[in-house]
Formats: structure tokens, C-alpha cells, sequence
């Protein structure tokens, strides 16, 4: 008896689960990195009426730029990230930073707040500068493909 | 009503616990450890969140004032959140207390560091025991990098040297 109320009970969340996950059609299950995704995109549309998408490959090549414009203590992304974006980084105060890749760090990019502060930041360090939408959107895209 | 009267032997007690606790201080390298949850979250997001009373309220004033330039980052906040932090360094500080604290040592009224690794007291505690080569060491990469040897430095504990 107590084996089995033992194992009823264990079976309890992936009911719930699976009734969740049975409630939510996939079309509403909103992909919050989609929705951070597609704010960019509207702003990007609007500032340059030719825009045709994020690029991956742009995104690749902006986060190993070393634009030469910013703070020399962070002269690019991987000064602080590593040229890997799988793996762990480490700030210049020997902390160590979660890996930028989703592949690896499943919880990156899903708070647009957080997104649009590390972005103020990080891009008024190594570019000098704001980022734009463009920029923000090619990032984005190369992490999450990563 | 029977209170006694404050005798010697009190005195005696209270001057037994004062200099008892004065020289047990040097040897006992404890300090308040953070409590406030978004100090811990902002502060600790590129590094330990440093115990404020290692530095001075001045010091703390200054380096919030100064977000966007910190140490050669930005580390801008929205101004509700930076405000609340340094309210809580400041209340914390060095000199918050009618005490000074240990890291006020060798400190004149009017200084405001920037780093605690440039206040007299950090430098005298490992000057005389931390070699240059530990300071090369990759692991360390930083003076800032507490926990680097100090492996309950975020916690307040640094008696383990």
C-alpha cells in the first residue's frame, strides 16, 4: 500500500503537466524570446523601410567585433563572454557569467527588462553607444541559434 | 524596588568587554554580510557584493553617483534602484556607526576611496601576507575577486587566510 501511495503521488505533477500543457494551444503559448524578438523588429522596420529580417551571421559577427569605440577595459563582447558563446564567461571582476548560448542556458533572453538593461549597458561599454534594433535582433538571433 | 546601584564591579565588567573586544576584533575578520535582496542581485551580478562597512559613506556616494563609468563599465541602473542601493551602503558604511569601523583605519575624516583595496587597512592585512605571484594568478584576475580566496567572503567571512 505505501509503495503505491508513493508513486501515485509522484505521478501527480506530470498530470498536471500534461493537462497544462493539453490547455495551451502551441499558436498561444507565446515564446517570450520571440515576442523581445519581434519588439526589435518593429522598431527596426520602422527605421530602415528596406529591412529584411535578423541575420545570424551579422549577429555572429557583431558580438566578435572589436569596434574600438567603446571603454578600452571592454574593447568586445568576448573580452568579458569568451569567443565561445557556448561556454561560461568570466566578468572582469573574476565572476563567473552564465554561458550566452540557449542551447546551453535555457533561461537566457526571457525578460525583456533584463535583455534592454544588459544591452545599455554592455553595448555603452565596448561600442561607446547605444545598440540599435538591428543590432539587438541580429544578436538575439545568432544566440538562440547557437 | 530593589534595582542595585551601578557599582564597581560593573564598570570593571563593562571595561573587561570593551578592550576584551577591541583586540579580538583585529583577529576576527567578520562583517556584516548583505541582507538587502536587491543590493545582493545588482552588486552581485559582476561581483561579490561587497560588505559596505569596507568603505566609507563618502566612498559609496560616489561610486553611485558614477554608474556609468564603473571601473571602465556601465553598469547603469534605473534611478529608483540605484537610489535604494546606496541609501543601504550608506546607512551600512564604514563610518555609519558612532564606532568607526576597522576598514576607517588610517582613513582621514574627509577621504572617499573608490576602492577598498586601496584603504589603508585592506592593503596592511595583505600586504604582509599575500605574494605578488597570487595576485598573477589567472584564478584571481582581479583584487575585487574576494572569493577568490576568501571562500565565504560573501558571507562576511574572512578569517581564513
Amino acid at each position: 500500500m505505501k509503495r503505491h501511495e508513493r508513486m501515485s503521488l509522484k505521478t501527480v505533477p506530470l498530470i498536471v503537466a500534461l493537462a497544462c500543457a493539453a490547455l495551451v494551444p502551441p499558436s498561444l503559448a507565446a515564446d517570450p524570446r520571440q515576442q523581445i524578438i519581434a519588439g526589435y523588429e518593429a522598431t527596426a522596420k520602422a527605421a530602415k523601410p528596406g529591412f529584411n529580417g535578423f541575420s545570424s551571421e551579422r549577429g555572429e559577427a557583431f558580438f566578435r567585433a572589436a569596434p574600438g569605440t567603446g571603454k578600452p577595459e571592454t574593447p568586445s563582447c568576448t573580452t568579458c563572454h569568451t569567443a565561445d558563446p557556448r561556454a561560461a564567461g568570466k566578468t572582469r571582476a573574476g565572476k563567473a557569467i552564465a554561458p550566452m548560448a540557449v542551447s546551453i542556458q535555457a533561461d537566457r533572453y526571457l525578460d525583456a527588462a533584463k535583455v534592454e538593461k544588459w544591452y545599455r549597458r554592455n553595448c555603452r561599454s565596448v561600442l561607446g553607444r547605444e545598440c540599435t534594433a538591428i543590432e539587438k535582433g541580429d544578436f538575439l538571433t545568432f544566440m538562440i541559434n547557437r | 524596588m530593589n534595582t542595585k546601584p551601578f557599582s564597581i564591579l560593573h564598570l570593571a565588567a563593562l571595561i573587561a568587554v570593551l578592550v576584551l573586544g577591541s583586540t579580538g576584533a583585529s583577529a576576527d575578520e567578520r562583517y556584516t554580510p548583505v541582507t538587502d535582496a536587491t543590493v545582493k542581485k545588482e552588486c552581485g551580478a559582476c561581483h561579490m557584493a561587497f560588505q559596505p562597512n569596507m568603505l566609507p559613506a563618502k566612498s559609496w556616494a560616489r561610486i553611485m553617483d558614477a554608474l556609468a563609468d564603473h571601473f571602465g563599465e556601465d553598469a547603469s541602473l534605473d534611478p529608483a534602484t540605484a537610489d535604494d542601493i546606496k541609501t543601504y551602503l550608506v546607512d551600512n558604511a564604514a563610518d555609519a556607526g558612532w564606532w568607526g569601523g576597522k576598514f576607517m583605519r588610517g582613513l582621514s575624516d574627509d577621504a572617499a576611496p573608490l576602492r577598498i583595496t586601496e584603504t589603508p587597512y585592506w592593503l596592511r592585512e595583505h600586504n604582509k601576507e599575500v605574494p605578488a605571484s597570487a595576485w598573477r594568478d589567472p584564478r584571481v584576475k582581479s583584487k575585487a575577486n574576494c572569493l577568490a580566496c576568501h571562500r565565504d567572503a560573501d558571507r562576511g567571512y574572512y578569517d581564513d587566510d
